[in-house]
C-alpha cells in the first residue's frame, strides 16, 4: 500500500512537472512573483513569532501587503492567460494598467497603516 | 406571410441581448410592420430615444426622493431632528470649526463627565465628513450655506443617490445572458426605493444620522460587487472596496457586508459556480477591505480579530478567503493535470488534509471556547439569540429600536413589496446566475435580520425594492408583449372580442406545440377577468396579487422553452389591458401610503411637538426652551445630570457638560445616574454631589399628556442601576407586581428623588394633581425639598431644572435655640460628637 502510493506520489509529482513546464514564460514569471511574495509573508510570520506582535498595525500592513500583491499577481495572471475563455477580448495592457492600479491604492493605504 | 415576420420581429426584440448596456424600455412603443432593413435604423434611434428617456426617468426619481423628504422641513422648520442627530451635528461643527486633525484627535470633556469621550475613536467619521466636505465646497464656491442646512439637507440627497445607485444595482444582474432583468426593472427598483416608508423614516430632511449616507454606500457596494463579478475587471475590484471603505467609515452595519459576500462566496462554491470571476471579485476586496476596514480607528484590530486572543484570529471573511484559495488551486491543478493523476492527487491530498485540518480545528474551538462570549460583542449575539440582551444586557433591551417589529410595522414600512417580493424571488431563479443568487441571500438574511430588530427594516427596504422591482417588470413584461402582439392583428382583422385573437394565436404554426397549455391559460385567464369585473370593487389588492401570480406562470413557462424556440404565450387583449391597469391601480396605493407615511408618521421632529385642538394648533417648544434656559442663566462649566436619552440634545444646543449620554458607553456610569435617581433626597444628592453635579433636568409629560417622560422611564433606571448597584431592588417600587404613582404607590416610590422631582408642586396647577399620561391623582401631594431647589419649569412643565442646594453652613459656638441648663449640658456633651449637618 504504501508502495504504492509512493510510486503514486511520484507519479503525480512528475505529471506536475511536465504539465507546469508547458505554461508561457511570461506566466512563469508572474508565478515566481508570487512564491516571493508567499516568501515574504512567512518571513514576516516567523519573524512576528520570535519577537512578539507589538505593534501589531505594522505587523497586519506588512503580511497584508505581501498576501495583497500575491492576490493582485494571482488576478493579473488569471486575466493574461490565453487559456482562460472568459477572458479572451480583455487586452493585457488593460489587465495590467488595472493591476497597478489596485497595487498602487493598496500600497498607499499600507503606507498608512504602517505607523 | 406576414404573421411569422411579427414573430420574428418580437423575437428579436425582446428575447436578444443588445450589443449596448441601454436596453430599450421594453414594450412601451409598438413596432412598426416596416421590413427588417429599416428595423436597423429605427432601432437605433429607439434605442437613442429609449436612453434619453431613462436619463430623464432617473432625473426625476432623484427629485421624488428628494422632494418626499422635506415635510417635516414644510411642517415644522428646517431644525435636526430626535436625539442622535444632534451629537452628529455637534461633531460635524467641531469639525468645520476646527479643521480634519482637530477632529481625528478630539478629546471631548463635556461629556460622561468626569471620564470624557474620545470623540475621534468612537465615532463613525463617515457622515462628518461627507457633510463637513460638502459644507467646505459649498462655501469655497461663495455658496454660504451654515452647517446647520447642510445637515439637515444630507440625507435627502444621499437618498437620490442610494435611488440610483439601485437602479445600476437592479440593471446590472445577467445583462449579457438573458433579457429578463434590465432598464424596466432597474427604473422600478430605483423609483420603490425613492419612496419606501422604512428607508423614509430614517432620511427624513433634518434626521442627519448614519444610515442616511450608509444605505447609500451599501447599496454602491454590492452594486460593484456585482458589476466585478459579471465583468472579472480588477478595475471595479478596486472601486468595490474603496465603496467598502466608505461604508466602513459610515455605519456600524458594515458587517453585515463583509458576512454577506463571504457567504455568498461559499455558497457559489458549493453549488459548482466556481469561476475565476468569482476569485477576482473576492479575494482583492478581502485583502484591500480588512486593510482599509483597519484604517478606521473604530474599527481597528477588529477587522481583523473577533475576540482578545490573537490565535483565533481568523474572522469569517478570512477563513472563506482561504477556502477559495483552495477550492482555485484544486481549479488549476484540475486544469493542468490528466484526469487519471488528478484522481491521485486528490486521494493524497485528502488524507494529509484532513488530518491537518481537524487539528487546527480543535486548536480554534478550545480557544475560542474559553473566551466568555465566544468572542462575539453582545449586539450580534443579540442578534443571533433575539432573547440574549433581554436576559443579561438591560440596556440593549430598553432601547426601543432594537426591540423585534410586530406584524403591521412590516406592512406600514413596505407596505406593497411585501407581497411583490416572493414573484420576485421566482423571477431570480429563471435563470439563476451568480448576481440572482446574491440578490436572493441578500434579501434572505436581511429579512431575518430584520425580524430581529426593527431597525434593520432599513437593511431589508432596498432588497424588497430590487425584488418587487424585478417582479413587476416581469410582470409588466408579460402582458405589454401580449399585447403588442395582438394589437396589429387587431387593427389588421374586424375590430374583434377575444375569439379572434384566440383563433389567431392558434393559428401560428409555432405554437402548435404549446396548444394545450395555451389554451388552459387562455381558459382561466378568461375566467379570472369576469370574476375580478365582479369582485371589483371589492378586494383590490388581492387581485393584484392573483395577476402577479398569473404573471409568474407565464414567466415560468416562458423561460422554460429553449432560446430559439421561444414561443410566447400570449393572454387574451382584455386581460392583459385589466392586469395593466391593475398594476397601475396597485403603484398608485403604494404611492398614498408612502406619501402618507412620509407626512404624518415619520416627519416629526420630535424636539418640538404639536397637537391639533378646537382652538388650533399647539405647538409645545419646551425643549428648546429648557435648552435655551440652561444655555443662558448657568455657567459654561455647570454640569448638568439627567437620564441618557437628552444628553446629546444638551450637550449641543444648551452647551453644558452632561454626566452620561446616548452613546451608552459605560454601563455603570449610567447605573449611577439611575441609582441617584431611584433613592431618596439625601443619598441622591450625596451621588450627584460626588460628580460635581450642579442641576438636574427631568423630562415632564403629566401636565400636556406627553408619554415619553422619565416617570414612564423610571423602571429602566431602575433596573440599570439594580444591576450594578445591589440594595436597588424593582420589587420595591412595584405594589403588587404593578408600577404605580397614586394613593397605592409603595414608600419606596413615593420618597424617591424622580418622583419627588417630577410632581414637585404638581398639585398648584389643578389642585388634585391628576397626572395625565398615568390617568390618576398623584400619591404624595404636597412635599418639600430639602436638597434640590427648582430653578426653572418650561411653559408646559415638560422639562423640569432643579439645583442642588450647598450644604448648610457649620455653625461652632453656641447653638441657635435658647434652652434651660439642663438640656444645655446634654447639648454641650453632643458637641464633642461631630453633627452630620443634613440632619
Amino acid at each position: 500500500m504504501a508502495k504504492s502510493s509512493s510510486s503514486d506520489a511520484q507519479a503525480l509529482i512528475r505529471s506536475l512537472r511536465s504539465a507546469y513546464a508547458a505554461t508561457p514564460t511570461k506566466l512563469k514569471i508572474i508565478d515566481l512573483y508570487v512564491v516571493y511574495a508567499i516568501t515574504t509573508a512567512v518571513i514576516q510570520i516567523v519573524y512576528m513569532g520570535i519577537v512578539g506582535s507589538f505593534p501589531f498595525n505594522s505587523f497586519l500592513s506588512g503580511i497584508l501587503s505581501c498576501v495583497g500583491t500575491a492576490v493582485l499577481a494571482v488576478c493579473l495572471r488569471i486575466q493574461v492567460n490565453k487559456e482562460n475563455k472568459e477572458f479572451k477580448d480583455l487586452s493585457p495592457e488593460r489587465a495590467f494598467a488595472d493591476f497597478v492600479l489596485c497595487n498602487l491604492v493598496l500600497h498607499l493605504v499600507i503606507m498608512n497603516f504602517l505607523g | 406571410m406576414l404573421q411569422p415576420l411579427n414573430l420574428n420581429r418580437i423575437h428579436r426584440w425582446g428575447l436578444q441581448s443588445p450589443p449596448a448596456s441601454h436596453r430599450l424600455l421594453p414594450c412601451l412603443i409598438q413596432p412598426s410592420m416596416a421590413d427588417p432593413s429599416e428595423a436597423k435604423g429605427e432601432g437605433s434611434l429607439r434605442k437613442a430615444f429609449g436612453g434619453v428617456l431613462g436619463v430623464f426617468i432617473l432625473l426625476l426619481i432623484g427629485t421624488l426622493a428628494f422632494s418626499i423628504r422635506l415635510f417635516s422641513v414644510i411642517k415644522y422648520e428646517s431644525v435636526i431632528h430626535e436625539f442622535d442627530p444632534y451629537f452628529n451635528y455637534r461633531v460635524t461643527q467641531f469639525l468645520t470649526k476646527n479643521g480634519i486633525y482637530d477632529f481625528w484627535n478630539w478629546f471631548d470633556d463635556r461629556t460622561w463627565y468626569p471620564l470624557g469621550r474620545v470623540i475621534g475613536g468612537t465615532v463613525y467619521p463617515g457622515l462628518t465628513l461627507t457633510a463637513g466636505s460638502i459644507w467646505w465646497l459649498l462655501n469655497n464656491l461663495n455658496i454660504p450655506l451654515s452647517v446647520e442646512t447642510v445637515c439637515v439637507f444630507t440625507a435627502p440627497i444621499f437618498s437620490a443617490n442610494a435611488a440610483w445607485a439601485t437602479y445600476l444595482l437592479t440593471k446590472a444582474p445577467p445583462s449579457h445572458q438573458f433579457e429578463v432583468k434590465g432598464t424596466g426593472a432597474g427604473l422600478t427598483a430605483a423609483a420603490l426605493l425613492a419612496m419606501v416608508p422604512s428607508y423614509i423614516s430614517r432620511s427624513v430632511a433634518g434626521s442627519y444620522d448614519n444610515e442616511a449616507v450608509a444605505i447609500f454606500a451599501l447599496i454602491f457596494t454590492f452594486y460593484l460587487y456585482i458589476k466585478t463579478l459579471n465583468t472579472g475587471s480588477l478595475f471595479y475590484a478596486t472601486l468595490n472596496a474603496l465603496s467598502y471603505f466608505y461604508m466602513v467609515c459610515s455605519w456600524g452595519g458594515y458587517t453585515f457586508i463583509i458576512n454577506l459576500i463571504p457567504m455568498h462566496v461559499l455558497l457559489c462554491i458549493v453549488t459548482g459556480r466556481y469561476s475565476s470571476r468569482l476569485y477576482i471579485a473576492y479575494a482583492p476586496l478581502v485583502v484591500l477591505g480588512t486593510l482599509l476596514a483597519s484604517l478606521v480607528p473604530v474599527v481597528g484590530f477588529n477587522a481583523v480579530m473577533t475576540s482578545e486572543h490573537f490565535a483565533s484570529f481568523l474572522v469569517k471573511c478570512q477563513e472563506v478567503f482561504i477556502i477559495l484559495h483552495v477550492v482555485a488551486l484544486v481549479y488549476y491543478i484540475k486544469g493542468i493535470l490528466s484526469p487519471k493523476m488528478f484522481k491521485v492527487a486528490m486521494t493524497l491530498v485528502v488524507t494529509i488534509g484532513i488530518a491537518v485540518c481537524s487539528a487546527v480545528l480543535a486548536i480554534l474551538i478550545a480557544l475560542v471556547a474559553s473566551s466568555p462570549t465566544k468572542g462575539w460583542s453582545g449586539r450580534s449575539l443579540s442578534l443571533l439569540d433575539p432573547t440574549y440582551a433581554s436576559k443579561y444586557i438591560p440596556i440593549i433591551a430598553s432601547v426601543s429600536e432594537h426591540q423585534p417589529p410586530t406584524w403591521p410595522s412590516y406592512f406600514m414600512d413596505i407596505n406593497v413589496l411585501a407581497f411583490l417580493v416572493p414573484a420576485g424571488i421566482v423571477a431570480c431563479f429563471l435563470p439563476l446566475s451568480d448576481a440572482s443568487s446574491f440578490v436572493i441571500l441578500y434579501i434572505a438574511t436581511s429579512v431575518y435580520f430584520s425580524g430581529v430588530m426593527v431597525r434593520l427594516m432599513l437593511v431589508l427596504a432596498p432588497a424588497a425594492c430590487i425584488m418587487s422591482g424585478i417582479a413587476l417588470s416581469e410582470a409588466f413584461d408579460a402582458f405589454t408583449r401580449s399585447i403588442k402582439f395582438q394589437l396589429p392583428k387587431l387593427f389588421e382583422a374586424s375590430p374583434s372580442d377575444a375569439g379572434d385573437t384566440n383563433r389567431g394565436t392558434q393559428d401560428e404554426p409555432t405554437k402548435v406545440d404549446n396548444n394545450t397549455p395555451t389554451e388552459k391559460t387562455e381558459t382561466t385567464a378568461k375566467e379570472r377577468p369576469s370574476e375580478k369585473h365582479r369582485k371589483k370593487e371589492k378586494k383590490k389588492l388581492e387581485k393584484g396579487k392573483e395577476i402577479k401570480e398569473k404573471g409568474k406562470e407565464n414567466t415560468d413557462k416562458v423561460s422554460n422553452k429553449p432560446l430559439n424556440a421561444k414561443k410566447l404565450l400570449v393572454l387574451p387583449l382584455e386581460a392583459s389591458a385589466v392586469a395593466i391597469l391593475l398594476l397601475l391601480i396597485l403603484g398608485a396605493f403604494y404611492v398614498v401610503h408612502c406619501v402618507w407615511a412620509a407626512a404624518e408618521a415619520y416627519s416629526a421632529p420630535s424636539i418640538v411637538l404639536t397637537s391639533h385642538s378646537h382652538d388650533g394648533l399647539h405647538v409645545f417648544d419646551d425643549f428648546r426652551e429648557a435648552y435655551a434656559w440652561l444655555k443662558h442663566n448657568t455657567d459654561v462649566d455647570d454640569k448638568v445630570a439627567s437620564w441618557w436619552d437628552y444628553g446629546y440634545q444638551t450637550t449641543a444646543m444648551a452647551n453644558r457638560t452632561v454626566i452620561v449620554d446616548n452613546n451608552t458607553w459605560n454601563n455603570t456610569h449610567i447605573a449611577t445616574v439611575g441609582t441617584a435617581m431611584s433613592s431618596p433626597e439625601k443619598p441622591a444628592w450625596d451621588i450627584f454631589n460626588s460628580l460635581d453635579v450642579k442641576y438636574v433636568l427631568v423630562v415632564f409629560g403629566g401636565l400636556v399628556g406627553y408619554s415619553s417622560d422619565d416617570i414612564n422611564k423610571f423602571l429602566w433606571m431602575v433596573r440599570i442601576g439594580g444591576g450594578v448597584f445591589p440594595h436597588i431592588r424593582e420589587p420595591d417600587y412595584l405594589r403588587d407586581g404593578q408600577y404605580r404613582i397614586d394613593a397605592h404607590a409603595t414608600p419606596t416610590m413615593l420618597n424617591c428623588l424622580m418622583y419627588k422631582l417630577s410632581y414637585y408642586r404638581f398639585v398648584e396647577t389643578d389642585g388634585k394633581g391628576f397626572d395625565r399620561v398615568r390617568g390618576t391623582e398623584i400619591g404624595k401631594k404636597h412635599f418639600r425639598l430639602t436638597h434640590f431647589e427648582e430653578v426653572f419649569t418650561t411653559h408646559h412643565w415638560m422639562v423640569r431644572i432643579y439645583k442642588l442646594k450647598s450644604p448648610k453652613n457649620r455653625i461652632r459656638g453656641k447653638s441657635k435655640k435658647k434652652t434651660n441648663p439642663k438640656t444645655t449640658s446634654k447639648i454641650n456633651s453632643n458637641k464633642n460628637v461631630k453633627k452630620n449637618p443634613w440632619q
